[in-house]
């Protein structure tokens, strides 16, 4: 194929703030190709695709659509230039209908400019048939599993004749059948000339769908080429350029009590009859798809979220629903997923944020101290090797990974007897991540029960000592360290766990 | 695209699901439930004062409701998109007095002219709002609220204590404020009018949509190319023209003028909206609901007048209402939410 490409990206760097999402990163996609990117995470890819997608603008380099440079200013832009993108959260307009979100500003027009709603309903479901879903066009878009909200948003790229059509994760949530319509989809894409960027943690799908790949790895270009001469362990070297079995060092420690004991949680539509114990000293990982209902179960046993049957104990003391008080109270600290808007107050100063959930002992007669919180925020940033450069910078100029510890140290700060942590190292450079799971395991090493959320296998499988596995809602499979393995997890992640 | 299309899956006809049914059902019920509620305070009133249901005091009613509807159906074009619009009552007060000055000083200023000249002012004072929110970035609540003073400090010194009265008015104007078309004011048709376009613009345009889409969730606004800046600015130069427009017939209405007019009236404003189901969190409502809302307080007040319940109560009445109505609105989005979640399985039936 030595067609020009459809849509270049040259020599692109980006930073934010201090951190450096891309540094000179090259992307050729050319007409008919399916192209993988592929990378762990934290290594650029997001910030690549917004690129693509006119979210943000590079800070060099060029973006070359046809073989002309172009500037994407806003996503409208990009759209105009038939670049859609299927974002892996997906971007959906709860109030509106199913339809309407899917063709929202190019509705079918009919007399007068008036939008046709039968006409777009009836598009719209012409789309689903295509991709084989069941969906109600009329119906709103709240309330959809992710899985449906992602294939809304894949019909909503097939929606207008794009040109280059990337897809971020779209297997992550979807069904075995599902996953067949949608590489039918981008096969008949591909005939029509487009160009796919497919991204996705699954190297067998990459295999079976892609021709090409490029591979980022901590904001740099790593390798592009066909992927013929490819093998999974090939690439996966090219993605983490080292060992595997250097990057988890989970210790072992002898597991002590049950300091959390949750039985029989239930909300409806989300998660059902879920049971489990953490002891003092382990480590358990709670693993899954995105959207099985893991990070649904951790915030309603820190009690964001109330249940609506079950029960959770701490150090066998059953804890009230829906408080995050007395979660807080019986010793349980949280690390939510998105550290940006549920772990940090991005504005506010390193010290301000490591002091937040400690505010109660930090302050005398109900006053705070300034000095109190910047001698707790210097003794946590010696003890987690934070980089920085004054305790007074606000939280939002650090990279993702610092970011990561400021949140820790702030729970840390409380002396949890149970963390759960909610994705610890997405979006973290590989360094720090390793250092986050030191910092895990020491903690266990103290007897802290750790219940660890997390999409990545190789992080699941070296940190945990033991795998409980989710599939829509129900806890399916629950595996001790010598029988977990990569396989194991999957499957039982898809519904189909050999056991139970 | 030339693919094949798959007629496997089930026609579309027979999917009607439940989730559906329950939010069509309730998006009904919250109109409805307004109707209801009018009929609850206007039987009870006229059966205590059969003088409340005589055509004329109705026509009052309805009147007396225009103005408010009017300033209702360009809050809810804000509303709706995660804004509020605080500075409509002096928006209001401005183009009227303005407006009044401008007939009384060229006594041979043609009726629309006059009016399409308070419509200017209040579409100047929208364009300022629109592009400090829009342009500036700053949350529409601090920056209508600044202008909700600056408008009126105006008009204050404008006015300088004066007041334009229906003496000084030509008959075309005043005769706008009584005249009738088969028994109904035209001030209520001219809202009727105005209700009627704003409901087909937000229905069935697509501008209209993409507001929905901005109030219900903003950054997917963005990334799906609304320009979402271009968007805000023009609702409020809408509500501005709808407030420019009710301030030139409230001068027909009332005949006299001072820079006083309208000082209050955004709470109102603000509280019919509410009332008519508009979310105050945006992406949904209508213009409809949002009339009603203000036909249904400006009822209660007729009624509790003629009730003789003291003035005192009246107000704390009207907030009752204004607060049992937002419960209502949240009992019935959590119990939409829970059905949503848990409605068929969809595709992975």
């Amino acid at each position: 194929m030595d067609r020009p490409p459809v849509v270049a990206l040259d020599e692109v760097s980006k930073s934010f703030g201090a951190v450096r999402a891309l540094s000179g990163v090259s992307l050729r996609l050319l007409p008919g190709e399916a192209h993988a990117l592929l990378g762990e995470n934290g290594a650029g890819k997001s910030t690549l695709i917004k690129t693509l997608a006119g979210v943000h603008r590079p800070d060099s380099g060029r973006v070359e659509v046809d073989g002309s440079e172009r500037r994407f200013s806003t996503p409208a832009d990009a759209l105009a230039a038939g670049i859609a993108i299927i974002y892996q959260e997906p971007t959906l307009f709860g109030d509106l209908s199913v339809a309407e979100n899917v063709f929202m500003g190019r509705q079918p027009l009919g007399f007068g400019r008036r939008i046709d709603e039968a006409a777009m309903h009836a598009r719209t479901s012409e789309l689903f048939s295509r991709l084989g879903v069941r969906l109600d066009p009329a119906r709103p878009a709240r309330g959809l599993s992710i899985a449906d909200q992602q294939l809304v948003e894949i019909a909503k790229a097939l929606s207008f004749d794009a040109r280059v059509i990337v897809m971020d994760e779209p297997t992550a949530a979807l069904s075995a059948h599902e996953v067949q319509r949608l590489f039918g989809v981008v096969q008949a894409l591909r005939a029509q000339d487009a160009a796919v960027l497919f991204v996705s943690h699954r190297l067998d799908e990459v295999f079976s769908l892609c021709q090409r790949a490029t591979v980022l790895r901590d904001g740099e270009f790593v390798w592009s080429g066909p992927l013929t001469d490819e093998t999974p362990d090939s690439l996966v070297r090219r993605m983490v350029g080292r060992e595997l079995s250097q990057l988890f060092p989970k210790e072992d420690t002898a597991a002590g009590d049950v300091l959390l004991s949750v039985q029989r949680l239930t909300r409806e539509g989300v998660f059902t009859d879920v049971s489990f114990d953490v002891r003092a000293g382990e480590i358990v990982a709670l693993s899954g798809l995105v959207g099985a209902g893991r990070s649904e179960v951790a915030r309603a046993v820190f009690g964001i979220d109330r249940p609506d049957g079950g029960s959770v104990h701490v150090r066998g003391r059953k804890l009230k629903y829906g408080s995050p008080t007395a979660a807080m109270a019986a010793g349980i600290g949280f690390v939510p997923e998105d550290r940006r808007q549920q772990g940090l107050v991005m504005d506010a100063s390193i010290e301000r944020n490591t002091a937040l959930a400690s505010l109660g002992r930090l302050s005398t007669f109900g006053l705070l101290r300034r000095s109190s919180e910047r001698a707790l925020a210097q003794d946590w940033a010696v003890k987690l090797r934070l980089k920085f450069a004054k305790l007074s910078d606000p939280v939002g100029v650090l990279s993702g990974g610092n970011q990561q510890k400021v949140v820790l140290a702030k729970w840390l700060a409380r002396k949890p007897s149970v963390l759960i942590v909610d994705e610890p190292t997405r979006g973290i450079d590989v360094g720090t991540k390793a250092e986050v799971h030191r910092l895990l395991s020491e903690l266990a090493g103290q007897g802290v029960a750790v219940l660890m959320i997390s999409s990545e296998l190789p992080e699941v499988l070296g940190m945990a000592d033991r795998v409980l596995v989710m599939h829509e809602g129900r806890l399916v499979e629950e595996l001790s360290r010598a029988e977990a393995t990569e396989e194991r997890v999957a499957m039982a992640a898809a519904g189909q766990a050999v056991t139970r | 695209m030339t693919t094949q299309l798959d007629t496997a899956a089930a026609p579309p006809s027979a999917r009607r699901t439940a989730a559906r049914r329950l939010s069509t059902r309730v998006g009904r019920v919250r109109e409805l439930g307004i109707v209801v509620a009018l009929a609850l305070v206007v039987i009870p009133t006229a059966i205590v004062n059969p003088r409340f249901i005589q055509p004329q005091s109705l026509r009052d009613l309805l009147l007396n409701a225009s103005i408010v509807a009017l300033l209702a159906v360009g809050q809810t074009l804000v509303v709706i998109t995660r804004n509020v619009d605080l500075s409509v009552g002096s928006v209001l007060g401005l183009a009227a007095f303005l407006t009044a000055q401008q007939f009384a000083d060229h006594p041979g200023t043609p009726l629309l002219a006059g009016i399409g000249f308070g419509v200017a002012v209040g579409l100047a004072c929208g364009l300022l709002n629109g592009l400090l929110v829009a342009l500036g970035n700053v949350p529409s609540l601090v920056v209508t609220l600044g202008t909700l003073y600056v408008f009126r400090g105006i008009d204050y010194a404008l006015a300088q204590g004066r007041q334009v009265n229906a003496a000084n008015l030509p008959d075309a104007l005043l005769n706008l404020g009584s005249a009738r078309v088969l028994g109904i004011p035209i001030l209520v048709l001219v809202t009727v009018v105005v209700i009627a376009v704003a409901a087909v613009y937000l229905r069935s345009y697509r501008s209209g949509r993409e507001l929905y889409a901005i109030g219900s969730n903003p950054e997917a606004a963005t990334l799906a190319g609304i320009p979402v800046a271009k968007r805000t600015l023009t609702t409020f130069v809408l509500s501005g023209l709808v407030a420019g427009l009710a301030g030139a017939l409230w001068v027909a209405r009332y005949g006299t003028v001072d820079a006083a007019a309208g000082t209050g009236l955004e709470l109102q404003v603000v509280a019919a909206v509410v009332v008519g189901g508009v979310a105050i969190f945006g992406g949904s409502g209508t213009v409809a609901g949002a009339a009603l809302g203000a036909l249904l307080l400006g009822t209660i007040t007729s009624c509790l007048v003629v009730l003789q319940i003291p003035a005192f109560w009246q107000q704390a009445i009207a907030g009752a209402l204004l607060l049992s109505a937002i419960t209502v609105d949240r009992l019935l989005a959590l119990r939409l939410a829970k059905a949503l979640r848990t409605s068929e399985g969809t595709s992975h039936a």
